[in-house]
């Protein structure tokens, strides 16, 4: 997959589509996305009773459906959107539907390298994953927590195996929950199954289970720790060796624990979102090391701010030697990066991105419903009506923002290239 | 009133056949009772239960705050303290080593005879949180396994579906885009967003609205469409704001509940959370569950819908094109109302929006639970009429505002709708009963 290094890099900035002559065009248009690389944006629009299509820079596509919904971009730059024609369902990317169509489609996810996509849907009251037109070969009563690889390849959900009769309690505490991957289930069940996590190679399956409604733990490929805690939350696998760790509940806080034994000495009072470094050197998680002061905590030791509200959207830099995430304080949100947070406070901050070699993050932020882009905690002069992620160069030495220029600068929609150096704090 | 209780009738205390508890407590040793019960004591029993317990000094000024005592001839079994020393204090008396006929009435008590309305706690000298002392009665139960079938079965629908009715994903996302449908048909260009990244709000709704009332969907969707709000609702797991875990005890899924409804809105980069017309969970977001995960308030603002609609009228983004006619009360919701004080806040929006307003008495703190809190509507058909034997003052409290000319209750609450049911189909009141949704989507200026 192109990561970027065919796009256009060319400082300056390129009109793309005007989204608000659209609205003179068809009665509605509404949930408008643009493409990973900038040049296209697209629309749901209603063309005629009961009958819609997407509009992609202004052109639409020659299909029509009773209904769509989910329409987004794929990394690979693909336009996918769940469609419905004569009460059925199907995935339509370009224009293009598939062959097969369903009773219900949804849960897009994607490979972020492949853009390969799978979907969870339903037919005939069972439910399975459907991965680029392809359905999983067994199905289920029912199926949530649809995941993916990296690569696309391999997906996994949490599944029901089995019915037991309404309002049976006794047969629920049995156990009919469990994980599939591509389709194939654990053979164990448990009372409970939930957020599934697929190891990098898509070899191996990890995720929260209940055994009673009173013991949590950790099942990987179907079989559990030898312990279990009062609660866990969701497992990761570390990159290097493939092992898993979890947060933990033991009797006095929160705490990280690798095959059912805590890896860290500190106890918290909470502890979820944990991720590895991408060499797997380095594991970090949200956590509140005092009740309802929030930070980040990186191999056991906290960062010294401490937000009241929340932190969220934590990211480790692709060296693995830097995290970023957002944190919110009295109601404003912020940017932190290595334990110091950017000076200005907005009404909305999302996940940062970091350039390929590091040195710069950059995030799209909102204040007073205007966008921008604040790059190493500088905002740019620029600002917008709506706006998207921004994207760096292979090099990093350009930042590619996407956004929607106010109606008082013409309402179009457009891609500039801005030279890193120019617009970093 | 036709109907009057014969409390020499049916369904007394201990009589109930529920399965829940009578096979729960069937697995029961005395030994297992003792181990539980000791730990949970150590463990979570901490000061505040100490204090409560050595607090009460019997003075009996709780039994008149209690719709179950008073409805039951004043027996005092069915008193607040009363029910505490049946539970609580024996089992801290005895430590812990009591009988599985003991825990089968306990459970009862606890979940049938309380509704953890905590008006009790109101009239109390001593501020004694009797609710906290029933809750820690059900958490006991929850973990000997003795738990009422029908809740319980609520809560297993929220463990695995994350939403209390067994609402599968699909389902729920076909819900939404039908409701969109039928809108349309009224107001052409409305929509029901879904999953809109950065919408200012985020409305989560209980289980039973796409399972039982999507018309509620319907009537914010065309309110929401005429304030002009950006606004949407989760595709995924988070959209329902429920928690029946709260009441049977299961404190570990209420956090798992919260921590999802919470991360939705979080993920989607929503301002904040508007809730619908419920009750117990706004109790769950704003007071329970968010506590449990290490949050002292609501990560992001949270309110109910009650504050919702106030908040549109006080800025003119919704105009009232004409009055509702018929005269109509208002239930005031005892976990929105003595537990955030929101009575003012919906007498204005009725005062806007009705043209005849006829209080209950007693009204706001002091309002009378509806019966069906607590969870305890929740523990199903075999406490039906025990529920409403339970709770005759307030259909006395009901029948004296119908006296007056009320033919509509207001009531901004799904449980509160429940019970109140119950209570005016049992009691013939013929009364007809409405959300705050209902009136406005009759009463403001569609767009």
């Amino acid at each position: 997959m192109d990561r970027g290094n065919n796009w256009d890099w060319e400082p300056g900035k390129r009109e793309i589509g005007d989204l608000a002559a659209w609205s003179g065009r068809y009665d509605m248009v509404y949930a408008p996305c643009v493409s990973p690389d900038g040049e296209n944006i697209a629309a749901i629009v209603k063309t005629g009773d009961d009958e819609w299509s997407v509009c992609v820079n202004g052109r639409t596509w020659d299909a029509r459906f009773e209904k769509i919904w989910n329409l987004m971009f794929l990394p690979d730059n693909r336009l996918i959107a769940m469609v419905s024609d004569s009460a059925v369902w199907t995935v339509a990317i370009d224009g293009k539907t598939w062959d097969n169509w369903y009773e219900f489609v949804w849960s897009p996810v994607f490979g972020a390298e492949s853009g390969r996509i799978t979907v969870a849907a339903q037919a005939g009251l069972r439910y399975f994953a459907v991965t680029e037109d392809t359905p999983w070969a067994n199905d289920f009563n029912a199926l949530t927590s649809l995941t993916t690889t990296r690569d696309g390849q391999t997906s996994a959900a949490v599944v029901q195996h089995g019915s037991f009769p309404e309002a049976d309690i006794d047969k629920f505490q049995e156990g009919y929950f469990t994980a599939a991957l591509n389709g194939s289930a654990w053979d164990s069940c448990y009372v409970n199954a939930w957020e599934p996590e697929l190891s990098e190679d898509g070899r191996h399956l990890a995720a929260a289970v209940r055994t009673s409604i009173y013991n949590y733990t950790i099942a990987i490929d179907g079989r559990t720790w030898d312990k279990t805690f009062s609660c866990v939350w969701e497992p990761k696998f570390n990159p290097k060796d493939n092992s898993v760790t979890a947060p933990v509940k033991v009797p006095d806080g929160w705490t990280i624990a690798r095959n059912a034994d805590p890896i860290w000495q500190g106890r918290y009072v909470q502890l979820w979102h944990h991720m590895y470094s991408p060499d797997g050197s380095r594991v970090a998680a949200i956590g509140a090391p005092e009740y309802g002061k929030w930070t980040i905590v990186e191999n056991d030791r906290p960062w010294r701010i401490r937000f009241k509200d929340l932190v969220t959207d934590a990211v480790y830099s692709p060296a693995g030697d830097r995290i970023a995430c957002v944190g919110k304080s009295d109601g404003k949100w912020h940017v932190a990066l290595n334990d110091f947070i950017w000076d200005t406070p907005w009404d909305m901050a999302w996940q940062p991105v970091f350039s390929p070699d590091g040195r710069h993050a950059a995030a799209l932020v909102e204040k007073d419903g205007k966008y921008t882009i604040a790059v190493n905690g500088r905002p740019a002069d620029i600002t917008f009506a709506a706006a998207w992620q921004p994207v760096f160069s292979p090099d990093g030495g350009r930042l590619l923002i996407k956004g929607v220029l106010p109606q008082s600068m013409g309402g179009q929609y457009c891609r500039y290239v801005l030279k890193t150096e120019n617009v970093a704090g | 009133m036709k109907k009057q209780n014969n409390l020499n009738n049916t369904q007394n205390p201990g009589q109930i056949h529920d399965i829940g508890i009578k096979r729960g407590a069937g697995r029961l040793s005395r030994e297992k009772i003792a181990s539980v019960l000791e730990k949970l004591i150590e463990t979570e029993g901490g000061a505040r239960l100490s204090a409560y317990i050595n607090t009460c000094v019997h003075c009996g000024l709780c039994s008149d705050a209690c719709h179950h005592y008073l409805s039951r001839g004043c027996d005092p079994r069915f008193s607040p303290a009363g029910k505490v020393k049946q539970t609580v204090s024996t089992i801290l008396a005895k430590k812990g080593k009591v009988s599985p006929e003991f825990i089968k009435r306990t459970c009862e008590i606890a979940f049938t005879e309380c509704n953890l309305c905590r008006r009790c706690q109101l009239y109390c000298p001593f501020g004694i949180d009797i609710s906290y002392l029933m809750l820690f009665i059900r958490r006991a139960c929850h973990l000997l396994g003795v738990v009422p079938q029908y809740i319980q079965d609520t809560a297993h629908s929220h463990s695995a579906t994350m939403n209390q009715m067994w609402v599968r994903d699909d389902e729920w996302i076909d819900t939404l885009q039908w409701q969109e449908e039928e809108a349309r048909d009224e107001i052409p260009d409305l929509r029901i967003p879904i999953d809109k990244q950065g919408a200012d709000i985020f409305y989560s709704v209980i289980g039973p609205e796409p399972k039982f009332r999507p018309q509620l969907i319907y009537q914010m969707a065309v309110i929401m469409h005429a304030a002009g709000a950006d606004w949407t609702l989760p595709s995924a797991p988070g959209w329902d704001n429920s928690d029946m875990c709260m009441y049977t005890g299961d404190v570990e899924m209420t956090a798992r509940l919260k921590k999802v409804h919470f991360e939705a809105a979080i993920g989607l980069k929503n301002k904040r959370i508007v809730m619908g017309e419920c009750g117990h969970a706004f109790r769950s977001v704003y007071d329970v569950g968010n506590r449990l995960l290490g949050w002292k308030m609501p990560p992001l603002p949270t309110v109910h819908a009650i504050s919702f609609y106030s908040e549109l009228l006080e800025e003119g983004r919704i105009e009232i094109d004409h009055k509702f006619e018929r005269p109509v009360t208002f239930h005031d919701p005892c976990n929105i109302v003595r537990g955030r004080g929101l009575h003012e806040t919906a007498r204005y929006i009725i005062n806007r929006v009705c043209k005849t307003f006829i209080e209950l008495e007693p009204n706001r703190e002091h309002n009378f639970c509806c019966g069906a809190g607590g969870g305890v509507i929740n523990c199903g058909p075999p406490f039906k009429t025990k529920r409403v034997e339970s709770n005759k003052v307030k259909a006395d409290q009901l029948a004296a505002a119908r006296e007056k000319g009320a033919e509509v209750v207001i009531a901004p609450c799904h449980n509160c709708h429940g019970g109140l049911e119950e209570i005016i189909e049992h009691y013939e009141l013929g009364m007809e009963l409405m959300f705050l949704s209902d009136i406005l989507y009759e009463c403001i200026k569609k767009k």
